[in-house]
């Protein structure tokens, strides 16, 4: 489902991404972790073009984001994306939130946009407020709308860069649950978090970065398993987040 | 002093302040039109254009309004005969709003792009992840929002341009201020008649801007 290849991405003379490939196949929940500054929101942005990088190619879903011929705007509006910072739109009401990109992308009339919103607005449990504002709304409420958003457009994968690292400890599990379902569905999902329960739960493979570099690459079994066959790198960085 | 006589000029006078509102209206209309088309040159990764923008701001800062008027009173339809090849007389009105809404187009082109600037990048982000082309966002998230908070500011900005029209007087334009002063010359009360315009630029003003402040605070919160 996703392919990415060789990727190196500077920004100037820094290299942000080195020779960075793997693949998602269609229905794999892969978790990408990592100290930070390491390139993973990086990384994760370059599947959807929305960081454009300099050599390599990713392709997702048969296409080829490299390819100059290649329609970007179409191409993001398949792949789902969920952002650290909610970023729900304040201007519009949570129904247009879910609504605005259906009918202004995908062209689908606002009744048929509204029932799909409401429908998946129902799904993560927030039905009840599809008439306010996201500012009205916890922390861990705007990030489950964010996710209905993305799922609305019925993207073939779901990219997550820590969906839960600026939200309040209590209101972490009700995003996890969320995501877990949706892996739990089969939705092919690559997701940056530090959030090793999630990993355990449903990850097929995890990789792990550092200094723009994919460092381990590897099924979860293999990963959590037997620590002292991951690099050093990997195992003080586990050491660190494990504790918790 | 005596204001009397400014009873029966009434009806003259109304006349100008609706000339003057007019040149306001549309003065601000064209000019944030014209201020926001500049303001997405200046932001767009475009050298060329983004210098263009910027050469064209800092050019009509730099020079005063009146001479912007009086250049364009006798530019347009010079240009316009150039172009169309026959006199096409415009009179002093269209060309003092073509002055207007070039010249204002530079500060609001400034409050804009400020607006647009202080928007989280995100925000673009999700629009773009959403499939959104770069127009659509600008247009459906970006700009809405923008607009918002830049709303008290473009309205300060329109207050000073309806102090600023009362430079039309140059061209001859009956605005609200030459018809006062037109009148009292008349009728040899020059003073009563620039006293009553004062007052009536300072409350419209002053009104303005009182409102101006109350929707600052109410959009703050
Ligand atoms: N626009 C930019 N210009 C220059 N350097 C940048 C830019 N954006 C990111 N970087 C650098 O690229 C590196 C990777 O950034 P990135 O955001 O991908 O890291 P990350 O692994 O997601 O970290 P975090 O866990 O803090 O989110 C960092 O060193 C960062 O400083
Ligand atoms: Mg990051």
């Amino acid at each position: 489902m996703i392919s990415i290849q060789n990727v190196n991405k500077w920004y100037g003379d820094f290299q942000v991404l080195s020779d960075c490939s793997t693949e998602v196949k269609k229905g794999e929940v892969v978790v990408v972790c990592g100290p930070s500054g390491s390139g993973k929101s990086t990384l994760i942005k370059c599947v959807n073009a929305l960081e454009p990088f300099q050599k390599g190619d990713i392709v997702v879903d048969e296409t080829s984001i490299a390819d100059k011929k290649t329609d970007l705007p179409k191409l993001r509006s398949r792949v789902g994306m969920v952002f650290q910072h909610f970023e729900l739109f304040p201007h519009l009401s949570i129904t247009e939130n879910l609504c605005i990109a259906q009918v202004k992308v995908l062209g689908r009339s606002k009744a048929e946009a509204s029932k799909k919103g409401l429908a998946l607005l129902e799904r993560v449990g927030l039905a009840a407020h599809a008439h306010k504002h996201p500012g009205q709304l916890s922390g861990g409420q705007q990030q489950r709308v964010a996710i209905a958003r993305a799922l609305a457009m019925d993207p073939v994968v779901m990219l997550f860069d820590e969906p839960t690292s600026a939200l309040d400890p209590e209101m972490v599990n009700e995003v996890l649950d969320v995501m877990v379902q949706l892996a739990n569905e089969g939705m092919t999902m690559m997701c940056v978090t530090h959030e090793m329960g999630f990993a355990r739960k449903v990850a097929d493979r995890v990789i792990f970065m550092d200094a723009g570099k994919i460092v381990e690459d590897c099924p979860k079994e293999a990963f959590f398993g037997d620590l002292s066959a991951r690099s050093e790198r990997a195992q003080q960085f586990l050491a660190k987040i494990l504790q918790h | 002093m005596d204001f009397s006589a400014i009873i029966p000029a009434l009806p003259g006078l109304a006349d100008g302040l609706w000339m003057t509102l007019k040149l306001m209206a549309l003065g601000v209309l064209g000019g944030v039109l014209l201020g926001t088309l500049l303001a997405l040159l200046r932001l767009s990764p475009n050298k060329l254009l983004a210098n263009f923008a910027a050469t064209y701001v800092n050019y009509f800062r730099s020079i005063p309004l009146l001479l912007v008027i009086t250049w364009f009173y006798f530019a347009v339809p010079f240009i316009l005969r150039w172009i169309t090849g026959e006199d096409t007389p415009v009179g002093a009105f269209a060309s003092c709003l073509v002055a207007f809404v070039m010249f204002e187009a530079a500060y609001f082109c400034e409050i804009v792009r400020a607006g647009i600037q202080a928007i989280p990048r995100g925000q673009m982000g999700a629009a773009s992840a959403l499939g959104m082309t770069y127009a659509q966002s600008m247009r459906l998230i970006i700009l809405p929002q923008a607009f918002r908070k830049m709303t008290p500011l473009l309205l300060q900005q329109s207050i000073i341009l309806f102090q600023d029209t009362s430079l039309v007087y140059t061209v001859g334009l009956m605005d609200f201020l030459n018809a006062a002063r037109s009148r009292g010359d008349i009728i040899g009360q020059a003073h009563e008649f620039l006293i009553f315009a004062g007052l009536v630029y300072f409350t419209l003003s002053f009104a303005a801007s009182q409102l101006v402040k109350h929707l600052q605070k109410r959009l703050a919160v």
